[in-house]
């Protein structure tokens, strides 16, 4: 918009005619008002905009070259910590902590740092299973809920159901399912410690993942769906395309659109997973998600938790990227689907 | 027009800068003195009380007869949720801002060292001091930093071994002997022990309990690790063959405070470590199995009593308060007799005033007060370190690895001994 407004008039312009001219002129003066006024409607929401993200990510970069503070030994009182140069990065990247005697050491299992490459795993695990098992489920629901029968609004609203219910209600939820003498082993006759061994805990965290976000999918999916026009359907019938052509020839392009929309969402909200893990296993059993480490770094210094918060933040940046560039995931313009049916027609 | 374009974008970070140096200002203008806690010793005036949630509904009383004692030094009670890691944040918050608001606050005792590190905290010396004569003396060192104290005891807490007294006749006094008695356990098809295991705060208290009660330490007073001797492997040892025999059942691994009263109450446990709550609930709840049949004992150790990790708040100073000399008064109310009295019979919660332990009147509205005395008086303060959090992330990570079968019990403790060294540089 702001572009826009601000482009100058495109116009013929001829210094010989008095009447271009002054037409120009005024033009001219014209726009400047526009221009004018339309800064002074958008400076409170750059303002906003600088305080709420501007300001919050340049002062977590300029902490996270900064040392936590330390122990003075003569007061026992805290000190500054100084500057750290990439100090808080090495440490969690190359697992390298400032050894007590000068230089550095690897880090001991046991110190937050020597968790970051498993929790960066683990998040893009959880990441990559429940967003393909969403996808999956959530485009199958999808389908459902686009056929005409009785009562698809009440199965529609009671497919919303699970996303509706506040996460960490839904983690508590699933935690005394997945007790030990909770409902699942009592189901199935079964005596897993489900949020006590490491496999079984990423299951039960995976599962309740996908019953609570499945909806999610299905909603967007099922927009993308009510999309496409049902002659293009009808079209395709007449050529005598099979269900199954139907569906890899026409839903699946038509929809790819909401689609890609849809899983960079999913994905993005995946790799920043919290309440899920950290109220079913408290990041034992090797799950703790990056944003658990960052939260529990921030108990143990602020500064190394910045440094932290930067490196999830750049890589959720690069992931997000990759998907915009080269998997087309469009999430400015929403009218991708009617532009490729009309091509396709 | 590209003029006027920059001029707005320069307006808007013009009072951007302006907003966050406004934010910026009030703090450094305030920060300045540099010595808060020599000022407002004698100011008298309203103070706020800041805590975690009531559940039991004892504050409120409190406030109100100090208040009509004191019309013109009125306290406000300021609650916070009531999850510890929430109240230490907020209070870690606080603190930076350097609110004046927050006057008295209630400190875990795990907190102290770190509080009083940061210069939050008011040192309780010279005009500031008060009485400790007749308190615990674990509760106050739980409340010292550097052989200063910087916060009044408020009430207690020390685990309990609590026991099925249809099925035993004579509680164990050492560890060996309560292993000896799970083939008791075996014949009632029941599991023998479990304490809290799951990763998370209850972990640290229940390997510091094995390692402290088998005659070790996690780390000496320099805050360095002391988990290189026999004892203290002995210890975690004691945990690790009792998971591998079954005599600590496998879903413990799971346990926290309420998992596991709700597995001896129901019956499936012989021997259990938790803390005092758990009384009024096993005799009282209408599901519970063991109304009639429950034992408490100290814990045990590796000859005699063991060592419970002690629990409990502390109240502190703010060095930001305007109203010290109020707020020290107030820090004294609490811990009189009277007051004390009132968390016991109200709350359930330990005092701090040794002298209430055989009160028979108190003992015999809650019987396990002679216990629980026993407990506190051996009790060692979970290490009293200002990297605290990092100290117990070590102990938790590595105890439950050991706990699994990840690792062996000495490559636990050496990894624990790292990464508690590493804490402090």
């Amino acid at each position: 918009m702001a572009t826009r407004l601000a482009m100058p008039p495109k116009g013929k312009k001829d210094p010989n005619s008095k009447l271009h001219h002054q037409a120009a002129e005024s033009a001219d003066r014209r726009a400047a008002a526009k221009n004018k006024w339309a800064s002074i409607l958008i400076a409170p929401t750059l303002i906003l905009l600088g305080i709420v993200i501007v300001y919050p990510i340049i002062s977590g970069i300029v902490m996270s070259f900064q040392n936590d503070s330390g122990l003075d030994p003569d007061t026992g009182l805290f000190t500054d910590g100084g500057f750290a140069g990439f100090g808080n990065y090495t440490g969690w990247i190359l697992q390298q902590c400032p050894a007590p005697g000068g230089g550095t050491v690897a880090c001991p299992p046991g110190t937050l740092e020597s968790q970051f490459w498993n929790a960066t795993g683990i998040t893009f695990f959880f990441a990559a299973v429940t967003v393909t098992l969403e996808t999956i489920i959530g485009f199958w629901m999808a389908l459902i809920m686009a056929r005409t029968f009785r009562g698809r609004g009440l199965v529609r609203a009671a497919v919303l159901v699970p996303w509706a219910i506040p996460t960490a209600v839904t983690a508590k939820l699933w935690f005394f399912i997945f007790a030990f003498q909770g409902i699942a082993n009592e189901l199935f006759n079964t005596s897993i410690l489900w949020t006590g061994s490491e496999w079984p805990a990423k299951w039960a965290i995976i599962i309740a993942d996908v019953w609570k976000t499945t909806p999610f999918m299905a909603l967007l999916i099922l927009a993308g769906l009510q999309m496409i026009p049902g002659d293009v359907y009808e079209a395709a019938k007449v050529d005598g395309a099979s269900t199954w052509q139907r569906f890899r020839y026409i839903t699946l392009p038509l929809v790819k659109p909401a689609l890609m929309v849809a899983v960079l969402f999913r994905v993005l909200d995946a790799l920043r997973m919290y309440d899920l893990p950290a109220i079913l296993t408290g990041g034992a059993n090797g799950t703790t998600t990056l944003s658990i480490l960052v939260v529990n770094q921030i108990r143990q210094g602020f500064n190394s938790a910045a440094a932290l918060s930067t490196l999830t933040f750049i890589i959720i940046f690069i992931v997000a990227f990759i998907f915009v560039r080269f998997l087309g995931a469009n999430v400015s313009e929403g009218s991708g689907v009617i532009k490729k049916a009309k091509v396709i027609k | 027009m590209k003029n006027k374009k920059s001029l707005a974008a320069a307006a808007s970070v013009a009072t951007l800068t302006l907003l966050l140096s406004a934010c910026g200002g009030g703090g450094s203008s305030e920060g300045g003195g540099g010595g808060a806690a020599d000022e407002g010793l004698e100011d008298r005036g309203p103070i706020t009380y800041v805590q975690g949630k009531d559940n039991s509904g004892v504050v409120r009383p409190l406030i109100e007869k100090w208040n009509e004692e004191h019309p013109d030094e009125e306290v406000t009670f300021k609650e916070q949720t009531d999850e510890a890691d929430q109240q230490h944040d907020d209070l870690v918050q606080n603190f930076q801002a350097q609110n004046a608001d927050y006057d008295v606050v209630s400190v875990d005792v795990v907190w102290t060292a770190e509080f009083a590190a940061q210069g939050w905290i008011q040192p309780l010396e010279d005009e500031m001091a008060i009485d400790t004569e007749g308190m615990l003396p674990a509760t106050v060192a739980s409340a010292t930093y550097q052989d200063t104290l910087y916060a009044a005891p408020q009430h207690s807490d020390g685990g309990i071994l609590y026991y099925r007294s249809d099925l035993i006749e004579e509680p164990p006094t050492t560890w060996d002997e309560m292993m000896e008695m799970c083939s008791i356990a075996e014949e009632n098809d029941m599991g023998c022990y479990a304490g809290q295991f799951a990763q998370y705060e209850g972990l640290t208290v229940n390997a510091s309990e094995a390692i402290n009660g088998a005659g070790g330490t996690v780390i000496n007073e320099a805050g360095e690790p002391t988990l290189d001797t026999p004892e203290a492997k002995a210890g975690l040892e004691n945990l690790v063959s009792a998971f591998e025999s079954g005599n600590i059942p496998q879903e413990a691994i799971t346990y926290t405070e309420e998992e596991g009263r709700i597995a001896f109450q129901e019956g499936n446990l012989l021997f259990h470590r938790n803390w005092p709550y758990v009384y009024n609930l096993a005799t009282t709840e209408e599901s519970s199995q063991v109304k009639d049949s429950l034992g408490m004992a100290p814990l045990p150790g590796a000859d005699g009593s063991g060592a419970s990790s002690l629990g409990g708040h502390s109240l502190a100073i703010s060095v930001y308060s305007d109203n010290k000399a109020t707020a020290r008064d107030f820090l004294e109310f609490i811990t009189q007799e009277e007051q004390q009295r009132f968390y016991v019979t109200q709350g359930s919660l330990a005092p701090v005033l040794e002298s209430l332990y055989e009160d028979p009147e108190l003992v015999e509205q809650l019987p396990y007060l002679p216990v629980l005395r026993e407990s506190i008086e051996t009790a060692v303060p979970r290490p009293v370190t200002p990297f605290y959090p990092a100290v117990t992330t070590a102990i938790q990570e590595n105890a439950y690895a050991a706990l699994q079968g990840e690792k062996s019990v000495d490559q636990a403790l050496t990894d624990m001994a790292a990464s508690i060294s590493q804490a402090g540089s």
